[in-house]
């Protein structure tokens, strides 16, 4: 018996389901069949099906609570359910919008919420600056602990003028 | 052909290549998968003129290539070459790339995000294959106002991929630790540190010719350089775990290892039909016969361009024209023959 699918090699693998009394074969070559089978764990475990499986078992809490079918993004129309479904979000809004799903999801992939990389050059001027001024109050608090009191007031007085900077901006 | 099957890099006995990718959405338009034809040409017009009127020196040297312009051997080829991706190939109605002419910068438009900004390097090359994805990165950004948040960085449409966007790989060739069986803890110990491993022709090809991709996971809450020094950190960890098998293989075992290599390369050099699984296999002997000293007078750049070469796409391009798998075997069979000369 010739594989089905490649209509070349010798059928080496045989099976026969039965559904609703309807009895239906299919002879492969070891080559195709496996080759069905990759294809099949491919799709069980696409990243994006492997993201929806995490969200329904994220907790009894995500699992239980009844989405209202209006639990929907007012800019694309992506709603949580079809997000679930496909793993993939409409647009920059949906994240502003079902916020309070995705923490513990980005936190479960991540294992953090929060960014450290880098910052866009063009629109990122003014989280640039707030890192700027978290990095000083570390170091401020650092040189007031060793008591380098010349130091802290050089750092002050660079906090106090990104201050200024940041409500300018 | 593309500059990192054509040339040799860093560490090249063991590195075949180091990719650097950046994922990048635009501000005020949905994610691609739900883009509609209209909205993704005019996408695609914006990052086009970013990337081709920008002031950089780069601009003159990218070709655009609309994936649905081109036929599917076309798209096989580039996607072996790892010039474009599976998913710029479903998305082939809106997708677009532009590649420069060297073939180690290619920027993805439309593809699962809006851009996806990719530069491939031979060899060990992660801080200059960083540095270049991170100019057409400034460059594109000159006229673009990314999707980016302060908490959750650079937005995506798969939240895997939130935060830097970064994904930073290196193809690695590991042919002694797989016949030592060392290659589980390698596995092993990559997952345990937030790095996955994969094989690197996809599907039903799990590390084919011993060939790994290892990779970072992790996106979001980790910057750029640490992704980068986590990877090089492992990548030069398994260099030299790989260097130190092949020493133990020859010391102990050399017959077998010569018996090995000389088969293969007889096979390459006279078989008339062959499967890509085989000749990624005996390919993959031959180079670590040539690193070992084994063989003499062999070309590794001929071998790592015969590994594009011989995939389904590139064949059917170097031979223009279509071939059933039958057809295929054969014909790679004789391309095998004639480059090994």
């Amino acid at each position: 018996m010739i594989c089905q699918d490649c209509n070349q090699r010798a059928a080496t693998v045989h099976f026969t389901k039965i559904v609703q009394g309807v009895k239906n074969e299919t002879h492969l070559c070891d080559e195709c069949a496996r080759l069905r089978q990759n294809k099949s764990f491919d799709d069980v475990f696409s990243i994006h099906n492997f993201l929806a499986g995490l969200l329904d078992v994220s907790g009894d809490s995500v699992r239980k609570q009844e989405y209202p079918n209006n639990f929907i993004c007012s800019k694309c129309g992506t709603t949580y359910d079809y997000f679930k479904k496909v793993g993939r979000l409409g647009c920059n809004n949906c994240y502003i919008e079902f916020k309070e799903k995705m923490n513990p999801l980005v936190r479960k992939i991540h294992g953090n919420t929060l960014h450290t990389g880098k910052v866009p050059k063009r629109t990122g001027g003014i989280i640039k600056k707030r890192r700027e001024l978290q990095q000083l109050k570390l170091q401020l608090n650092d040189a007031i602990n060793k008591q380098e009191f010349e130091k802290a007031a050089e750092l002050r007085d660079k906090i106090n003028e990104l201050n200024r900077q940041i409500l300018d901006m | 052909m593309a500059k990192w099957l054509k040339e040799i890099g860093p560490h090249a006995d063991i590195v075949v290549s180091t990719r650097v990718r950046l994922a990048r959405n635009i501000e005020g338009f949905p994610f691609p998968h739900i883009l509609n034809e209209e909205k993704a040409e005019e996408l695609k017009k914006i990052v086009m003129e970013s990337v081709i009127s920008g002031n950089s020196t780069l601009q003159n040297h990218f070709n655009i290539i609309s994936m649905k312009d081109i036929s599917q051997i076309e798209r096989l080829n580039y996607l072996e070459k790892y010039l474009v991706s599976p998913d710029l190939i479903r998305h082939s109605n809106i997708g677009s790339a532009l590649i420069n002419k060297e073939e180690t910068i290619s920027i993805l438009i439309n593809e699962e995000d809006h851009i996806r900004v990719q530069c491939l390097l031979p060899g060990l090359q992660l801080e200059k294959a960083w540095d270049l994805a991170q100019n057409i990165d400034d460059l594109i950004e000159e006229k673009i106002n990314y999707s980016y948040e302060e908490e959750l960085g650079y937005l995506t449409a798969c939240p895997t991929n939130l935060g830097t966007g970064v994904r930073v790989s290196v193809m690695l060739h590991l042919p002694a630790l797989s016949l030592t069986g060392h290659i589980n803890g390698v596995l092993k110990a990559s997952g345990q540190i937030g790095l996955a491993v994969r094989g690197i022709y996809g599907e039903g090809t799990d590390f084919l010719g011993h060939l790994y991709q290892i990779s970072n996971q992790v996106t979001l809450g980790i910057t750029e350089q640490e992704i980068i020094s986590n990877i090089s950190d492992v990548t030069m960890q398994i260099i030299q775990n790989e260097r130190s098998a092949r020493d133990k293989l020859l010391h102990h075992r050399k017959i077998e290892l010569e018996d090995k290599v000389f088969r293969s390369y007889g096979i390459l050099k006279n078989a008339r039909v062959m499967s890509r699984s085989e000749a990624m296999q005996l390919i993959s002997d031959i180079k670590l016969g040539i690193n070992l000293g084994l063989i003499e007078n062999n070309n590794m750049e001929i071998l790592n361009e015969l590994t594009a070469l011989i995939q389904p796409g590139c064949l059917q391009k170097y031979y223009a024209m279509e071939l059933s798998e039958s057809d295929r075997d054969i014909k790679r069979a004789q391309l095998i023959r004639e480059m090994l000369g």
